[in-house]
Order: C-alpha cells, then structure tokens, then sequence
C-alpha cells in the first residue's frame, strides 16, 4: 500500500521552483550575452541576466539561512552507505523493473548519489558562478587591483565552465525526475512536498 | 560673459578697450535666446556692444585686404600679433610627442598631397593675404586676413589668387565660363563679426579638394544641420558654434587632430577653473561619467544601465558610440583616391569626368578615380592620441601600404581609447629610386601643372623642386593609408549605438583587439568542451529512457502473455 509522507516543506519547495526558474533564465540570457545564439537582443539578454542573477543571489542567502536553522544542511552530508546499490539500479535494476534500493525517510529524503551530486553543486558550481559572476559584474572595480594574469577573459571562462557545469546538472537532474515509481511521481512530490513511497 | 576678471580689468586700459567689447561680443551671443522671454516688450537689443557698421574707421573705400586689416588693427592692436602665433598663420608645428616638425607646410596627405608650389591655390585657406611662394612675409601684420574668419557677409578667399578674394569681377575656375562678383570689400568690413559654422566651415568643410572630400565628419551639411545630424550644432538642438566647443583665447583655438584629446578621464571642467584641459572634448562639458546611474547607485549600481554605460568611458571613446556614421548629412565624402589615372584623356586628347548616379564626380582627368562614401559606419581603432606621419623624406616601403599617419595606442594603456576612424585609401606617386612619396606641381596655372598639362613628369619635377625633394625622375603609385578621427556629427543620445553593435560575434569591433569583448569573444575549447559534454548528457539520458521504455514495454508483453 501507498503510503504518503512529507519531505518537502513549503520553503523548499518555493526555493527549488523560483531556483529552477532563475537558472532555466540565467542559462538562456548567460549563453546569450556569451554570444551563442542572438535571441533577446545582447543589453536585454545583459540586463535580465544581472536582474536573475541578484535575485539568485537573495533567494540563496535565504536557503542558507535555512538550512542552518532548521539542521536540513545535513541532508547533503555524504553517505556511501547503499552508493554502490543505488548505482546498479541506475544501471540496470531499473530496466529489470526492479524497486529503488533506496528507502526515503524525512531525516535522509536524498539517496547516497543525491546527497554527492547536491554537495557538488553546493561547494563546487554555485560557488564557481557566484564569485565568477560577481567578479564579472565587478570588473570595473578591480580591474586595477588584479595581477597581470587575470583579466576579464579568465573571468568570463571560468564563469562560463560554471555554466556548462549548471547545463550538464540540469539536463540529469530533470532526467533523473522522471525515474520515480511513475515518471511524475518526483515532480509531484516537488510540487506538493508528499512523496508516495512503495 | 567675461571669461575671467583679470581681463574685463585690462579693459580699462583704452586701447584695448574694442577688442575688449569684441570678445564680450563674441562670448554673448551664443546664450541669448535662453534669456529673451524675459523681456515682455520685444525692443531689439543687439548683442553685440559695438555695431561695426557705425565705425568711421570701416568707412573707407577699401580696394585690398590689407587695407582692411590695417583699419581692423587700428583699433584691435594685438589681434595680428596673436593670429601670427598660431598654427592658422604658421601652418607649422612641432609634434610634442614625436619631435617631428609637422604643419600643412611640411606635411604630405593623400588627398592633394602637399601645397608646396600649389601656395597660390591651397593658400586660400590660410588667414593671411599673399603667401604664394616661399617668399611669403610671415612678420607683416598687414598680411593677416581678418575677414577669412570674422566676415558675415559675402567675402570668399578665391583658390589661386594666394589668399585674396576676388577685386574685380573674373572667370572662375579659369577656362569654365563660370564668373565671380568682385568682393565688395567696404561692405564686408562693416559687417564683421564673431566667427560661426560657416566661417569655420569656408575652409575646414572643404578640405582635400571640395566640400566634405577630407574629414567625413565635416562638411557643409553642418552650416545649418538639424539636431539628428549633429546633435550640439543643431538649429533645433544646441545651436553651438565652432567655437562653442573650440573655446578660443587671444586667437589660440583649442583641439587639434595632430596631437588630439584621445582621453580625458576627469570630471566635468567648471566654469571659471584654471586647467590645461582641452575644452573641446566632450568630457570638458559632460565629464568622464556622463551617463545617469538611475536610482540604485552604490554597490549594487552595476545594476543600472548608467553605471554599466560609465564603465565603458574606460575603455571607449564617447565618440565610439555616439557617432554611429560619419558623412551623414547627404554630402558624400571621399575613402578612396587613386592619383595613378590622372593624367588620361579622352579620345580627343581632352580632359573628362565621370560621375556617379547621384552626380557626383568619381573619375577626374586632373586627380583620377574616387571613391565615395555617405552615412559611412567608422573603423575603430586603439588611439592614445599621439600620431606620427610619414613625412616626404621617410623612406617607405611600396610593397606594402603606407601609412601617411599612424595612431599609436594599446589596450590596458590608460590613456588608449577605442575610436572611430575614417579610414582613407588611396594610390599616390612615389620615387622608384629613392623609395619617397613625392610632392606634384598641379593646381596653378602654367606649363608644369598636371591639372593643366596632365603630364606627371614635368608635374613631379617642378612640384619636387619647389618642395626641396631629391627625384629621380622615375616614379610608381603606391597604395597609402590615412587616418581621420571621427569627432564631429554626435547624434542624439537615442540614435547613439545599441550594445549588440559590438557585443556579437560579428559586430563593429570585431577587429579590435587587446580586449575582452562579452558576445564577442569565446574561448573555443571551453565552448567544444561544454557544448559537447551538455550533447552527450542529453544522448545519454535519452537513451536511457528509452531504454526504460522499452523495457517496461517487454515486462508488460512478457506479464500479459
């Protein structure tokens, strides 16, 4: 039997959705602005980027917060307790029809591959764009400060590298989505906070 | 009014009393209208303090220039002494930042090439009356042509007669059939006045041979342009004049294209301020930040468009994106000429022309072939405002292109700037032995001219001599290059360049380098590596769904069966 339970309070869910929102924007002006495609227009693909970008910046300090708070950082300590099960469901299990190794409970809603891949985007890409993306924002400011061998252009790269990190995250995190008991089943738990469990 | 007190003190002194009221004349005018719905009942003021035309010293029966100078001087003492200081009457210059000794005198270009043994003709654009060969009195005070700059009347310097308009009635140009009234020189000396466009523009809108030929951002359209093409001088935008911007002290005119303002990152000059600034470059008025910053300022400015737009005051000349065109007021300016067909007649042995579908001239017997440009979009440049010239004893190299001046200036310099350019080609005679561009004899009337003769050797030999130049007498045409800042013809802000202009991978700057230019610019690697690496996340996760698909689908054949 079904059985329902709340991971996902009302703050987490409204981080994730305007945070999903803001990087599908970010991505879309971001490559713009970098000059790979000509949508919006180069200054309102410009401004918009730097509008989403704050606002990313506001709803983080929030997350933060939040998560220091209320003890839900510890969410994304790594465990490689069951890494290796939840690794062959994805490679095979799955196709087997086989159920997820992994037993969701509030205290640990994320499985061993979440708990890594979420710590990586926390402690490796967020951080990479933000500073290299206020460093951008900023280069007038410093430009007289900086050494000789960082300029503009190591700065948009290494803002640039964060970026294709973001798109490479995004397109197997909402894969990856889809992977629930049903295809919408993570989705809607996303939207609702309550995770039907097997 | 008065520029500064120390002066409007010297007035007391009574015969510098006119040239006093002279200058507070000049400095008057230009701000009237601001002022004139103050007064209810429109009594006619004028704005000048002294009315010319009553003067007895300008009632006289003046037959030449120089007598008009004279009654000019008579009461203007120092005005000569100042004029004869400066590079209008000199036409001689020494480049502080080179040494080298520069001047029209001196100089070489490629659009007529030189004056030397053309004085009479090309010296009608100088202030003085009578410079037609090196015999010229630069000490005589009688010389100095006021009229050139302070006429508001009908007074034209004639190309040909060395300086002096035409005393009586004559066919011009000779042979065409065409004639010019006799200055009517009494006249012209009771209407004179401060100087405007168009007395500037008499000489500087038709350099290089006629009217916007050499500047690009200079031509006739400027007499009375509209806001959109200039957005200072326009009669329904600020009105200025020249010297508005080209603020002039003792006859000494502020800016210069041989040692121009490529920079200026300071604020705005006030009013009154001791300061060896150029106040001709915009920052003079409008300062190093001019764009508003919008109502979030401090850390989190780099929000507004303003701060955004200031930032680029760093790396951009204000002229880079506010002049989106040069040659924008429908006279078309010159971007090629190629000297090396002049010379070739018809089949009658006769000279000819050729002209456009518009009508205008782009072949020439006596200068050759043209090219012609009109709303030209500039080429830009790093520009730290020193320039170097080839002069005509350089040795250059005729298997590449000569540059007749360079623009020095890096990247990251501080005082570097990117600036629009007209970038003007052409094809001009050079000594196949002693590797020098050579001076030709053309534009006066005689047995040695090309424009008369249409023969290049005499031409050369008689323009080499007068011009003190060895010449072997065996001569090519090689390709050259020259410069011209792009200055003039500021378009209101809101035609002023979009970001994309640049910011795109094929935009105006895209042969800019030494800087990092966002949408421009992309590290090829990063962007295979990313692009590739985002590609096959996407083919694997497809393939892993359907994958996924096709699986259940046998689980549910295989459970049903």
């Amino acid at each position: 039997m079904a059985e329902r339970i709340y991971l996902f309070k009302r703050f987490e869910r409204f981080w994730h959705w305007s945070q999903a929102a803001l990087v599908l924007a970010l991505l879309v002006t971001g490559f713009e602005v970098h000059g790979s495609y000509s949508l919006l227009g180069f200054g309102q693909a410009a401004s918009i980027h730097t509008t989403a970008a704050w606002l990313l910046v506001g709803l983080w300090i929030f997350a933060i917060f939040w998560h220091f708070t209320t003890g839900e950082w510890r969410q994304y300590i790594p465990s490689f307790d069951q890494l290796g099960a939840v690794i062959r469901h994805y490679s095979y299990g799955i196709f087997l029809g086989r159920p997820h190794p992994y037993r969701v409970v509030p205290e640990r809603k994320h499985n061993p591959l979440q708990r890594l891949a979420y710590l990586g985007l926390k402690l490796a890409i967020n951080p990479l764009i933000w500073a290299s993306g206020i460093a951008y924002l900023f280069y007038a400011q410093w430009r007289d400060l900086a050494p000789a061998w960082l300029g503009l252009q190591e700065v948009a790269i290494a803002h640039t590298l964060g970026a294709f990190m973001m798109l490479v995250f995004l397109i197997a995190h909402v894969y990856l989505t889809t992977t629930g008991h049903t295809p919408l089943a993570h989705i809607k738990a996303m939207i609702t906070g309550y995770e039907e469990t097997h | 009014m008065i520029k500064n007190p120390s002066r409007a003190g010297g007035c007391l002194a009574r015969h510098a009393l006119l040239a006093c009221l002279l200058l507070v004349a000049l400095n008057a005018t230009a701000q009237t209208p601001a002022t004139s719905d103050a007064a209810p009942a429109r009594t006619e003021v004028k704005e000048s303090t002294a009315e010319h035309g009553k003067f007895s010293q300008l009632k006289k029966p003046f037959k030449t220039g120089e007598e008009v100078t004279e009654a000019c001087l008579s009461c203007h003492t120092e005005a000569a002494k100042q004029v004869m200081a400066t590079r209008h009457w000199t036409w001689d210059y020494v480049n502080p930042s080179t040494g080298q000794r520069l001047g029209k005198k001196t100089m070489l270009n490629s659009f007529c090439i030189a004056d030397r043994s053309n004085e009479a003709f090309c010296n009608a654009c100088h202030v003085g009356y009578g410079w037609k060969d090196d015999r010229f009195d630069f000490s005589s005070e009688r010389n100095v042509d006021c009229l050139a700059c302070h006429n508001t009347g009908q007074y034209a310097k004639i190309p040909g007669l060395a300086g002096h308009p035409a005393y009586q009635r004559m066919e011009y140009p000779p042979g065409s059939g065409k004639f010019v009234e006799a200055v009517d020189l009494p006249k012209v000396a009771r209407l004179v006045g401060k100087t405007s466009r168009a007395t500037c523009g008499a000489c500087h809108f038709y350099g290089g041979g006629g009217d916007g030929v050499k500047h690009g951002d200079l031509d006739s359209s400027l007499k009375q342009p509209d806001r959109k093409l200039d957005v200072h001088m326009g009669v329904d935008g600020g009105n200025f004049t020249c010297a508005t911007c080209h603020k002039t002290e003792s006859h000494r005119i502020a800016g210069s294209r041989i040692a121009p303002t490529a920079s200026d990152p300071h604020r705005a000059i006030l009013r009154g301020e001791k300061t060896d600034r150029n106040p001709a470059s915009c920052q003079a008025c409008h300062g190093d930040q001019p764009h508003k910053p919008g109502p979030s300022a401090g850390l989190l400015g780099s929000l507004t468009l303003g701060d955004r737009l200031n930032t680029h005051t760093r790396t951009l000349a204000c002229q880079t994106c506010h002049i989106p065109a040069f040659a924008r007021g429908g006279v078309p300016t010159k971007m090629f000429w190629d000297w090396s067909t002049a010379g070739t007649l018809d089949a009658d042995g006769k000279p000819f022309q050729k002209k456009d579908e518009h009508g205008h001239v782009i072949f020439d017997s006596k200068k050759g072939d043209f090219r012609l440009g009109e709303n030209v979009e500039p080429d830009y440049v790093w520009f730290d405002g020193r320039v170097d010239y080839t002069l005509k004893s350089d040795r250059i190299d005729p298997a590449r292109i000569v540059r007749i001046n360079t623009f020095h200036g890096d990247a990251g310099e501080p005082d570097a700037r990117i600036w629009p350019v007209k970038r003007f080609r052409g094809k001009q005679p050079y000594d196949l032995e002693h590797l020098t561009l050579l001076v030709p004899h053309t534009a006066t009337p005689d047995d040695t001219a090309l424009w008369f003769n249409y023969d290049w050797d005499r031409a050369l030999a008689a323009g080499t001599a007068a011009a003190g130049q060895p010449f072997s007498g065996r001569f090519g045409f090689v390709e050259t290059e020259m410069l011209w800042p792009i200055t003039h013809m500021v378009a209101p802000g809101e035609q002023a360049l979009g970001c994309a202009e640049c910011h795109s991978r094929d935009g105006r700057l895209k042969a800019v380098s030494g800087v990092y230019l966002p949408g421009r610019d992309h590290h090829l690697l990063l962007d295979r590596a990313g692009f590739g690496l985002a590609g096959l996340a996407l083919l694997g996760v497809l393939g892993h769904g359907t994958l996924r698909i096709f699986t259940r689908r046998q689980r549910k054949e295989h459970g049903n069966g």
